[in-house]
């Protein structure tokens, strides 16, 4: 059997625990390949319990690892990091909790704020920076740390109280679909829920386009007055977060 | 054939999130400390702040888990580019990675896998070092693995291979003594033939670690204190190879900083008095 063959046959065993690849494998092995078909699915239960702690702590143990195991057994780990390993992790239990949406809704959460702690470095804008700022041309840049994510139950109340060490909330649906924004702010990731609104000037922003053109939509959409009332509260609110790291032309 | 790499001979200890704010915040008594790589190679945030401050104090070792240098389909390219980002910036001590594989064709089993010891699998290994030094600008340190199997079809012992695999391609080895302990445990061979079967002039660094026992044989679980058999393998290990760095590694169950430090005061002692019997 040459290296590769050896390989695929060791993988076989490790995912789908074949007792023909074992066979292939050899004699001389058999006796610990238990070991790193072991090894193999502690470490990928034990990642997917490290990034979502708090989904673990919603299910329990028992839900926790029977959802873990249907996961590692659809989904084997292909990247080189194992920081990789937990995406996807919220469509499986989407698939496993179709009637409970804050199950998923907990760990794309999750997700969002694990990948947000190691997203790229970049310096936010301050206060003090907005006066050098050609608001006609200027378009504004998020940190790469954001994200946006669909929030329709209150999955985000569920994680604060578990954050807080809190008895969570019961799980119910928002009275409208909002979504969550997920940052980095300094080291540390955050998130906030947001309106229909402030989604649409986030990713009209992240589309490039300049301030002046997003100022017309929410005029657009919410009247002059109230429309520049709230470009103006969103400016602040994003400076206050820290979600701004550039405003300038394209 | 890339540069060899220089002696260091201090005592060091690997860098665990446990211990970030000792590292940071208090003088520790070691002469490096030594990284997981992996754990480094993100896009920003936190981990690589901790990690420049904590290059600021201290020699740094950059210990990879991911390179799979015995894929029989090549290694990551991707995966070599960012690690070089990593050494570039760092400028490490030492870039070393084991001798066994993970990854094959899209599966990425994230476990050091064992290798059968072949004339294909040292011709594996040793095309996927010289590609892993042409990339990375500079010679690997690659650590003998912990093992539960062998294979029929190996034609050479683990020590043979290796020696063979640093006169190919110049790498040097870290050498982990628990890891001899545990696979000679495993497999029945003698750890001492191990040791002085491995090429003395190539090794730079030498990890230390404890392990666990299993129904029927020694796990490598590197999450207790190292015990006396390996403190005794270690003892006969530094007469032969003279001074290199030695590391105690714990990966699991992560004690207070004192206790490795205590640990590693052993290390130094036996070191000392293995040196001074050569020297005699």
């Amino acid at each position: 059997m040459n290296l590769a063959a050896l390989q695929r046959d060791f993988r076989g065993w490790l995912v789908e625990g074949s007792d023909d690849a074992a066979s292939r494998i050899g004699a001389a092995a058999r006796p610990g390949l238990a070991v790193y078909q072991n090894n193999y699915r502690t470490q990928l239960v034990a990642c997917l319990a490290e990034t979502y702690g708090h989904t673990h702590a919603w299910l329990g143990d028992d839900a926790f690892l029977a959802a873990a195991i249907t996961h590692i057994d659809a989904s084997p780990p292909h990247a080189w990091t194992l920081d990789a390993y937990p995406e996807g992790f919220a469509v499986t239990l989407a698939g496993l909790y179709p009637d409970d949406g804050e199950v998923a809704e907990l760990a794309a959460l999750e997700w969002a704020l694990s990948r947000a702690f190691t997203a790229p470095d970049a310096a936010p804008m301050t206060p003090g920076d907005l006066a050098a700022v050609d608001w006609d041309t200027a378009i504004i840049r998020f940190t790469p740390s954001l994200d946006i994510i669909p929030a329709a139950t209150n999955a985000a109340a569920i994680w604060s109280a578990l954050a807080a060490g809190e008895t969570p909330s019961t799980a119910e649906r928002l009275p409208e679909p909002a979504a969550l924004v997920v940052w980095r702010q300094d080291f540390a990731p955050s998130f906030r829920t947001i309106d229909a609104v402030e989604e649409q000037a986030i990713i009209r922003c992240a589309a490039r386009q300049d301030f002046t053109a997003l100022c017309g939509s929410l005029i657009e959409t919410l009247g002059e007055s109230a429309g520049i009332d709230r470009a103006a509260a969103l400016l602040g609110q994003w400076i206050g977060d820290g979600l701004i790291v550039g405003a300038g032309p394209d | 054939m890339t540069a060899s790499v220089p002696t260091f001979s201090g005592y060091g200890l690997g860098l665990r999130k446990e211990h970030y704010r000792d590292f940071l915040e208090t003088d520790v008594a070691v002469d490096f400390v030594e990284v997981i790589s992996e754990n480094f190679m993100v896009d920003g945030g936190r981990p690589r702040d901790i990690l420049r401050r904590v290059r600021e104090r201290h020699p740094v070792a950059l210990h990879g888990v991911s390179m799979s240098i015995g894929s029989a389909d090549s290694l990551d390219r991707a995966y070599l580019a960012r690690l070089r980002v990593l050494v570039d910036e760092i400028e490490p001590l030492f870039v070393s990675d084991h001798l066994s594989w993970s990854r094959f064709e899209g599966f990425n089993s994230h476990d050091l896998l064992p290798l059968p010891y072949t004339p294909e699998a040292l011709d594996v290994v040793c095309a996927n070092i010289d590609l892993a030094q042409d990339v990375l600008g500079r010679a690997m340190l690659v650590e003998n693995p912990s093992s539960y199997v062998t294979f029929d079809g190996s034609t050479m012992s683990e020590w043979a291979f290796i020696d063979a695999m640093c006169q190919r391609t110049g790498c040097h080895l870290l050498l982990d003594v628990n890891n001899i302990h545990v696979s000679a445990a495993n497999h029945g061979f003698d750890p001492i033939a191990y040791l002085d079967g491995v090429p003395a002039d190539r090794v730079r660094q030498i990890h230390l670690a404890g392990h666990s026992e299993g129904v029927d044989m020694l796990i490598d679980t590197h999450d207790r204190p190292v015990p006396p058999p390996v403190w005794t393998l270690y003892e006969h290990a530094m007469a032969r190879l003279g001074p290199v760095a030695t590391m105690i590694e714990r990966d699991d169950a992560i004690p207070p900083l004192a206790d490795l430090l205590d640990e590693l005061a052993t290390a130094r002692v036996l070191g000392a008095v293995s040196q001074r019997q050569v020297a005699a």
